[in-house]
Parts: C-alpha cells; sequence; structure tokens
C-alpha cells in the first residue's frame, strides 16, 4: 500500500482540538491543575481585604487584644499580620501566574515545532505531481506565517478557558456568599453577549478563510515573479505584473478591512453591553435605595464586583474569537498537507539491512502512467532490461520517454501494471533501497547551497553512521537539544556526526573518499571545472603546512621557468624594494592582500590609517592634484558617449552617473584651489590615483620619483600599522605563503604583465607545467570542492551542474543508473567522453539512459523506441536500423 | 610608450589621420597595446575574430592556409590596418597574421571599431578605399592566374 488518506493516520488531526488533545494532553492536564491550585489562594485574595477593613481597621474582630495560637495581638500588630498576609497571597497568586505563562509558552513552541515539521515530512512525502498544483509560495507561507499563531493558541487552548473560567466563577461564588441577588445583577447582560458575539464572529471567521486564501495567492505571485523574473524583463512586463499584483493586494485590503470593521463592531457591542451594567447599576439601584428597599453599601459593592469581574469575561471573549481564528487557520493548512497518494511513513523510515542488491532481470508490464486527466502518458509498455547491460530510450520528445524514464527511478509511482527485478515488486520497495541502489540523473540538475564537496557527497547521506566524538560540555548540549526534539517529535538525526556511507561508495572510510570523489569528477568530465576553481580558492597553512611548502617550492620553479627569453616579462613579480608597473597605486602602496573588512583595495583611499601614512609621507596634495588630472583626462575622453556605453564599464575611472560631477568638480577647483575641497569631493578625487596601473592606462602620471615616494609609503604603511590592524592584512613575502591569497596568486606571486600578446593563456600553461611537478594538481582539485555552489548552484553553469549530478551519482555506485536527458546542456565533446566513460565505470551493473539524440545509441545494447506512450520498438542498434522502422525514421530525421 | 605617444602613431596612420585629437586619445586609451614575439600569429585563419590590429612597430606576414602548404600572400609593415574582415562581416578569419620581426600592434575590439565607424564616416570611407584597392588587387591576381592556366592547357 502506497495511498494513505485518512488525516488521522498521518499523525494530523483534522480538528485542532483532537490533535492538541493528541499530542500534549499531560501538559494541559498539568496546566489545569495549576489553574485549579491558584483558585484557593485567589478566593483567600478576595475575601482577605474584607477581614482588613471590618476586622483590623474597624476593629470589629475584637476587644483587642486578640489571642490566637496563644499570642495575644494589640490592634495594629493584628492589621499588619492580615496585611502581611494579603502581600503573601499577591505574591503567590502572580507566581503562579508566571508559572503557568511559562508553562503556556513552552508547550505552544513545542507543539508548533511539532506541527512544522510533521508539515515539512509531510512535504517529502508529496507525490510528485502534487507539486505541480501547489507552488513553493504558498508551502512556505503556511509553514512559515500561517503556522505561527497556532502555537500561541495551543498554550492558550486548555489554560485560558480554565483559568479565566476559573476567576470568574471564583469572584461570582465570592459575590454570591456576600450577596446573591448583587450576584445575579453584575451577570445579567452576560446572555445578551454569549448570543449576540458568535453570530457576529461567525460571519468574520468566514471572511478570515477567505483573507488566509488570498495571502496565499500573494506568496504564489511572489514566488511565481521571483522564478520567471527572467521573463518578465525580456518582456517587459513589470508593469503587468505590478497590475496583478497590486489587484491581489487589493482583494487582501477589502477583506481585511471588512475583518477590523467587524471586529470592531464585536467590541463596540461587547465594551457598550459591559457598560450596560453600571447604566442599570445606577438607575435602578438608584431607585430602590431612594425609595429605602436596598441599602447604599450593597450597590457600591455590585458595581465593584462588576468591574472585577470584567476582566476574565473580557478575556475569555477574546479567546473565544482567536480560538476561532486557529481553528480555520489550522483546518485549511491541513486540507492542503492530506493530500491523496501520501507516501507511507515507512517507506522512508525502513532500511532493510542488509540492503539488497538490483541484479538480473528488470521487467516491465503493462507499465502504465496517466496524468489527472486521465490521459496516459506512458501506455502498457511491457519489456525486460538486463541490468548487466546497457539501455539507450529513444523518442520525440512527448513520446513518454522522460515519463518512462522518471518511472523506472520510481520517482513517479505508475498508475497500472507492474515493475519488478528479479520478481521483486518495486512499488513496494522502501526509499532506502530504491534511492540507494538506483540512481537518477535528470535535466535539471538539482544543487544546493553548500560546497561542492558537500554537493558530491550528498547522494551518500542517509542516516548517521558515527559517533561525532563530543566533549562532555558538548555532550550535554547535545543531550539538551536531543531531549527537546524528541519532545517536539522532531528529528533526533545528529547533524555533527558522519552521514556519508562510505561502504555505499565501495570504500573503506573518510582517507579512501578523496580518491573516490576525484575519480567521479574525471568520469563526469569536471576535473578541469573543478581545478580551476580550486586555482582561485584558498588554503590555510596552518592547518595544511605541507601544501603551503609545495606552493612555495611552486613558486620558485615558475620563476625559474620563465627566466627563458620566450617568457621573460610577462609576469612582474613582488619585489619589495621595486614598484610593480603592472599593479595599481593601492596594491603598491599596501603591497599585500587584506584580510577582514578593514582596508578594501576598492576604497582605500577612505581608510584613516593610510590617509595618516600619506600625509606623513607628504604625498597627499600629489595625489589630490594627480586625481585631478585623471578626472581631466576621463572627462575630456568620455564625455562625449552615450551613459550606457561599456565603454565606461570597461574603461573608465569614473562612472557615466558621476561623470557630470566630475565635469562640475573640475570647473569649481583649479589646480591650485585644491585646499577648498569638501571632504568628499576630496575623497573622490584622491580614489582616482590609486586605480591607476602604469602599463595598462600609459597616462604617463607614475614616473620614477613617484614610485620612489610610493615605495616610501609602503615602508611606513607596514612599520607604522598599529596593533589592531596587524591582522587586516598579510603582506607580500616571497619566502612565506600567503594565507589570504588565491592558490593561483600564491604561485605566480606577481602580475601577469599587460601588453604581452597571449600573455595569460602562456603563463597559464607553465602554470599548470609547475603544478603537475609538485604533484599540485589533486591537492588544488580538493581545494576546488569547497567552492560554494551557491544557492541552487546559481555559481556554477548550467553544464557544471549537470556534470555535478552525475559525478554525484557515479559516487554514490547504484546497480542501475538512469539518465534522462541529463547531458543536455553540454557540448558535444564533453557529452561524447561523459557516455563512453560512463559505460566503461557502470560495465556489468545497469544503465537506461534516455537520450536527446538518436545517434548517441549507436553502442548501447539494446534500445527502446518510444512513441505516443508506447514502446513500438526495441533491440539493438543494427536490427531497428532496418528500412521501415520508427528507429530508421528518427535517424533520419536527425 | 605613453598615451600621448600613441596618438602621435595614430595620428600618422592615414586611417585615422582626420579624427579630432580627443577621439584619437580615446581610441589610444581604450586600444589594448600589445607586442608579439617573431612568430606569434595576430589572427588565426579560421578562428573567429573580435578585433582588429593596427601594426604600430615591425613586420609581419599575411599568409593563407592551402592544400599544398602555407603560402605568403602579403608582407606588411607599420601602420598597417588588419583582421577588419572577420569583424566587418562575421566570418572567421580569412588568413593568418604573423609576426616577422618582434612587434608592436595596437588590438582595436569590436565594439571599439563601430563606435569610431558611426562617429567618422570618413574612417568607413578610409577602409572602402582600401577594401576596394585590395580587391583590384586580388581581381588582377587571379585573372593572371587563370590566363596562366589556361595557356597551361594548351
Amino acid at each position: 500500500m502506497l495511498r494513505g488518506t485518512a488525516g488521522h493516520r498521518l499523525g494530523m488531526d483534522n480538528s485542532l482540538y483532537k490533535y492538541v488533545i493528541r499530542y500534549s494532553l499531560r501538559n494541559q492536564i498539568w496546566l489545569m491543575v495549576l489553574a485549579g491550585v491558584s483558585f484557593p489562594f485567589l478566593y483567600l485574595f478576595y475575601e482577605l481585604p474584607k477581614n482588613i477593613v471590618n476586622g483590623a481597621i474597624q476593629g470589629r474582630a475584637g476587644p483587642f487584644p486578640v489571642e490566637y495560637f496563644g499570642v495575644s495581638l494589640d490592634q495594629v500588630t493584628y492589621l499588619f499580620i492580615l496585611t502581611g498576609l494579603f502581600l503573601l497571597l499577591v505574591v503567590i497568586n502572580q507566581m503562579v501566574k508566571y508559572y503557568i505563562n511559562v508553562f503556556q509558552g513552552i508547550t505552544g513552541e513545542r507543539m508548533l515545532r511539532r506541527l512544522r515539521f510533521q508539515l515539512y515530512s509531510h512535504i517529502l512525502r508529496f507525490p510528485l505531481p502534487q507539486f505541480r498544483k501547489i507552488s513553493p509560495g504558498e508551502l512556505i507561507a503556511m509553514l512559515t506565517g500561517e503556522v505561527e499563531p497556532l502555537g500561541g493558541f495551543v498554550g492558550d487552548s486548555f489554560a485560558i478557558p480554565a483559568f479565566q473560567g476559573g476567576t470568574l466563577l471564583v469572584i461570582l461564588t465570592f459575590l454570591f456568599i456576600q450577596n446573591p441577588m448583587m450576584a445575579a445583577a453584575a451577570v445579567a447582560l452576560y446572555p445578551v453577549q454569549m448570543y449576540f458575539i458568535p453570530r457576529m464572529q461567525r460571519r468574520v471567521n468566514q471572511l478570515g478563510k477567505e483573507r488566509v486564501r488570498l495571502v496565499r495567492r500573494l506568496s504564489e505571485r511572489i514566488g511565481e515573479t521571483v522564478q520567471s523574473v527572467q521573463e518578465i524583463h525580456a518582456n517587459d512586463t513589470s508593469a503587468f505584473e505590478q497590475a496583478q499584483f497590486s489587484s491581489r493586494l487589493g482583494a487582501v485590503f477589502w477583506v481585511r478591512f471588512d475583518i477590523y470593521n467587524r471586529k470592531f463592531m464585536i467590541k463596540f457591542l461587547n465594551n457598550f453591553i459591559q457598560q450596560m451594567g453600571p447604566f442599570f447599576f445606577y438607575a435602578i439601584g438608584g431607585y430602590f435605595v431612594i425609595k429605602g428597599s436596598l441599602d447604599l453599601g450593597t450597590l457600591v459593592a455590585a458595581v465593584a464586583a462588576h468591574k472585577d469581574l470584567a476582566s476574565p469575561w473580557k478575556e475569555l471573549l477574546t479567546f473565544y474569537q482567536a480560538q476561532q481564528d486557529a481553528r480555520i487557520k489550522y483546518e485549511q493548512i491541513i486540507s492542503q498537507f492530506v493530500v491523496p497518494g501520501l507516501m507511507e511513513e515507512k517507506m522512508q523510515q525502513e532500511a532493510p539491512d542488509p540492503l539488497p542488491h538490483l541484479a538480473g532481470k528488470l521487467a516491465a508490464a503493462n507499465l502504465t502512467l496517466a496524468n489527472e486527466d486521465g490521459i496516459n502518458l506512458v501506455d502498457s509498455a511491457s519489456f525486460t532490461l538486463d541490468l548487466g547491460r546497457h539501455t539507450a530510450v529513444v523518442g520525440a520528445s512527448g513520446s513518454g520517454k522522460e515519463e518512462l524514464g522518471l518511472l523506472l527511478a520510481r520517482l513517479l509511482p505508475a498508475t497500472g501494471g507492474r515493475l519488478s527485478v528479479d520478481g521483486l515488486d518495486l512499488r513496494d520497495q522502501p526509499e532506502a533501497l530504491i534511492g540507494r541502489r538506483i540512481g537518477f540523473v535528470g535535466p535539471g540538475a538539482a544543487l544546493f547551497a553548500a560546497s561542492l564537496r558537500e554537493n558530491l557527497t550528498y547522494g551518500l547521506k542517509h542516516r548517521p553512521l558515527t559517533d561525532p566524538g563530543r566533549d562532555l560540555e558538548s555532550k550535554q548540549a547535545h543531550a539538551r537539544e536531543l531531549h527537546e526534539a524528541t519532545s517536539s517529535g522532531n528529528s533526533a538525526g545528529d547533524l555533527a556526526a558522519d552521514w556519508i556511507d562510505y561502504r555505499l561508495a565501495g570504500i573503506n572510510g573518510p582517507a579512501e573518499l578523496n580518491l573516490a570523489m576525484l575519480m567521479a569528477l574525471e568520469v563526469a568530465d569536471m576535473t578541469e571545472d573543478v581545478y580551476q576553481y580550486g586555482l582561485r580558492g584558498t588554503v590555510d597553512p596552518g592547518a595544511r603546512p605541507e601544501v603551503a611548502e609545495r606552493v612555495l617550492r611552486a613558486r620558485m620553479a615558475l620563476r625559474e621557468r620563465v627566466r627563458v627569453p620566450d617568457l621573460a616579462g610577462l609576469v612582474e613579480f613582488f619585489d619589495d624594494t621595486r614598484y610593480n608597473t603592472n599593479a595599481t597605486v593601492a596594491e603598491n602602496l599596501m603591497f599585500g592582500t587584506p584580510v577582514g573588512g578593514a582596508f578594501d583595495l576598492e576604497r582605500l583611499a577612505a581608510s584613516p590609517y593610510v590617509t595618516r601614512v600619506l600625509d606623513k609621507i607628504g604625498l597627499t596634495q600629489d595625489l589630490l592634484v594627480m586625481g585631478r588630472q585623471i578626472a581631466a583626462t576621463m572627462v575630456e575622453l568620455f564625455a562625449d558617449l552615450p551613459p550606457d556605453h561599456e565603454f565606461f564599464r570597461q574603461f573608465s575611472f569614473i562612472s557615466a552617473d558621476s561623470l557630470p560631477d566630475f565635469q562640475a568638480l573640475l570647473a569649481k577647483y583649479p589646480q591650485d584651489r585644491l585646499g577648498d575641497l569638501k571632504p568628499e569631493e576630496r575623497l573622490a578625487l584622491l580614489s582616482l590615483p590609486f586605480k591607476l596601473i602604469p602599463t595598462r592606462h600609459r597616462l604617463d602620471l607614475i614616473d620614477a620619483p613617484f614610485q620612489a615616494r610610493i615605495l616610501a609609503a609602503r615602508t611606513v604603511f607596514a612599520s607604522d600599522l598599529p596593533v589592531e590592524l596587524k591582522a587586516a592584512v598579510e603582506f607580500f613575502d616571497v619566502g612565506r605563503y600567503n594565507a589570504a591569497a588565491t592558490l593561483q596568486d600564491n604561485i605566480l606571486f606577481g602580475k601577469i604583465a599587460y601588453g604581452q600578446a597571449e600573455g595569460s593563456e602562456r603563463i597559464g600553461r607553465v602554470l599548470s607545467e609547475v603544478i603537475a611537478s609538485e604533484s599540485l594538481r589533486e591537492t588544488i582539485v580538493n581545494v576546488g570542492l569547497d567552492f560554494q555552489a551557491g544557492i541552487g548552484g546559481s555559481r556554477l553553469s548550467g553544464a557544471q551542474r549537470q556534470k555535478l549530478s552525475i559525478a554525484r551519482n557515479v559516487l554514490k555506485r547504484p546497480d542501475v543508473l538512469i539518465i534522462s536527458e541529463g547531458t543536455a546542456a553540454l557540448d558535444a565533446g564533453s557529452q561524447t567522453r561523459i557516455l563512453e566513460r560512463i559505460r566503461k565505470n557502470f560495465a556489468e551493473r545497469g544503465l537506461i539512459w534516455v537520450l536527446h539524440r538518436v545517434t548517441l545509441a549507436r553502442d548501447f545494447d539494446h534500445i527502446l523506441v518510444m512513441q505516443g506512450g508506447h514502446v513500438v520498438e526495441q533491440g539493438n542498434f543494427e536490427a531497428l536500423k532496418e528500412p521501415g522502422t520508427v528507429f530508421q525514421q528518427m535517424l533520419g530525421t536527425e | 610608450m605613453s598615451l600621448l605617444q600613441d596618438v602621435e602613431v595614430l595620428r600618422n596612420i592615414p586611417l585615422f589621420a582626420k579624427m579630432e585629437p580627443s577621439k584619437l586619445k580615446l581610441l589610444a586609451f581604450t586600444a589594448e597595446r600589445l607586442t608579439f614575439q617573431p612568430g606569434q600569429f595576430l589572427v588565426k585563419q579560421g578562428d573567429a575574430g573580435d578585433s582588429a590590429y593596427v601594426i604600430v612597430e615591425g613586420e609581419a606576414d599575411v599568409q593563407v592556409d592551402a592544400p599544398t602548404g602555407t603560402i605568403t600572400v602579403a608582407h606588411i609593415g607599420r601602420h598597417a590596418f588588419v583582421g577588419e574582415i572577420a569583424i566587418l562581416c562575421d566570418v572567421p578569419r580569412t588568413a593568418s597574421v604573423r609576426a616577422a620581426t618582434p612587434l608592436t600592434a595596437m588590438r582595436i575590439t569590436k565594439a571599439l571599431f563601430f563606435e569610431l565607424v558611426n562617429q567618422f564616416p570618413s574612417i568607413a570611407v578610409e577602409i572602402m578605399r582600401e577594401l576596394a584597392s585590395r580587391l583590384s588587387r586580388t581581381t588582377q591576381q587571379l585573372q593572371q592566374t587563370l590566363s596562366q592556366i589556361e595557356s597551361g592547357k594548351k
């Protein structure tokens, strides 16, 4: 059975109160007990003042001194003892209230955590087609915002009615004992409220439902906008989108406005009826007092009692409204999450040990997949595949081949027919078997916002496998976390543990993982990509001194290598006694790599420390003059260009936006009046020379004397550096590894010279030679694996994402690998290489490849030809090539 | 070499002679100045072209790959403008240009080139003149070759 339907079987009840009772009954009972405990004290709290006034102050408890438990007390002592008791009651009442509040809070928070976790787990068990009906935006809105108030309500759900209701009863009892008539008068109008308010509330409830629905559609809309933002820009439809959004906001506005109106109407009615009490007391009670049938004291006491009742009564009414609100929210959320076809929980929890292998024959019998409209996308497909051999699936788009790939990977449950491996029906197998023994690479490779390494080992992370080896302190902290997680029915999986299933990858432990990853990258033709990322990565020399040492050797080897006349002048090395003409003034001045944010090479002029250094050398004035000259040149060169011209971005020191500002600045301050510059203008001018590279810009501004002064400034910058800035810069030192710089910069230790034809290509070749000679390549690929893929792998190209997805599946070593158009984003060369390597890697294992080009099927052992949802032909390439076959036709049109 | 010297060099090239000094300066500033060792290619036949070159100093051979081997079809030197065909009509490089001596050239990108042509029609006329004269030279050579083949047949 794959299907579960009823909500309660999934741990989520249809009614909020059932859910609350199921998961927090003990807590709720405890809360009610606490409320009950507080009532006697509360009663005394009302009772005691009467004794104080009558007994102690008016002396009716006398004659004084009175004797209590053998102690004789005079009137004043008696008063202080009673007021002391009163104080004690205040403290007890408030402490009970405090404790109840905290306990309510924790109960609510745990239930919120539990609900969110259950909803999230449900998402993980949704049948895939469900994601076409519900947008990420709606799901996010439900899991984050909508459930939030439910947590608060769960804490209140029993405690508030018990506590406030009890309080009301206590006060009433007190009143009743004092004067039954008066008590009855105080609550005389409650039935009116109890009649009207639920009626008005009902309409508010409906509107509340409407509001939830509308806000969900709003989030759906936002999600859609984010996803299709490229399309919006490409079609200039932002105005249209804004109008749509605005109209939805309008709908939300009116509903909210209506709700407020009605809520305030209810509030008005409540308050009005509440105030009617005193009106009747004064009018009718007053009449009886005048007529002499009621004494004044009783009337005043009745008014006071009515006032005391107001607060718990009001709390109860508010609670009633909140409860209605919570009920609607809960029901609306649950209805979205209890969907037909939800995977059973045990399918994800069971993990057979040992895990059987999928081998032998994969048999599909009348395998059928119908969509929601009842159309068969895959129609009675029957075939038998040998899992020791390789199968290609070909067909036109819309032939059902992609769906067949998804069916074979059991990502879609078949709506009819049977899929089995050596008699084992795949339909009933837990995800542990399917997800570990079958690999699937689809056209859209999903990556996570983590390093390439984590993305690569993602397919091996099924269960926590080792004890993370915590020290005592963190063990206790973890135990606390774990206790809290299990109290809310959350996952007990320890993220600090090693989750990587080395056995699945066919290796013995962490030591062999690197090699396995490198091989997987090689199969997926991705080594070079990762190597390039590695060159731009950094290494901590403290943690890996041997790498730093080899990088330094490579640095020396490169210096040796570029001495030959052919390469001479291609790199200008960093030399602390010389000005580097291929580097900016800023780089020459700082002569190091910034660490952290204290120095920024792009904004060095803004650093107060740099200003001090420049003043000390006496360079500031000259730099200002130079800045003015650069500004003048830029204005002269670029003034006539349209502001969006790409030259601004490529060449100008000044952006198109600020060009007019600089024009004005030049006109306002001739060279001899630069002393009058305002601070921000001064900074703007001062920033310009810092970007200057003599060999690139050829502006003739940086002559030998100026270079000498920058060198002097460089010395001062290093020697005067205050202690707190010492860690903010890592200085260039030919004998030392620079922890802040990339591996490439560390090996190069200089600047690639401008103006040399193919300079960077030639240096790139020398670089990879010295890297190979120091056997650093593997290390660099390893550093590259630390590259962060970005949200959804956005920092990688489409091709790289597909390659990584393939490498992930190669590393997992599944018994059957299904690739469904998983190489469509790759260039032809890469595609062929990967095809060959995967076929070699998966020799003797199952490989099913849904191809988008028929010719690629040539070398496969078996080919399935799909058309209109049917498998119309099957066999090997030679057999299918016969004239008149569908396959032959497809081959012909390619 | 400084920017002002580059401007002087450009001013002496007939193609750019009529440009205003400020535009000449922009050209010199945005054009990359590259040095080539003897034997290095400025452009390679068959590659996609994204830039043209003005030779500032040195000499180069224009070569064409033929079935019989590489044929040098011209020898160019200072102030020559090469590589413009590929950026004018988006075809792969029609010939290779290879430095014969140590050579300095200014690389003019496609964007920069069209910027110049748009702003200074005189450059377009100059280029047209150059292309036309090359065409007439080629036609002449073709005629000669054809008549040689004809006479060889007889």
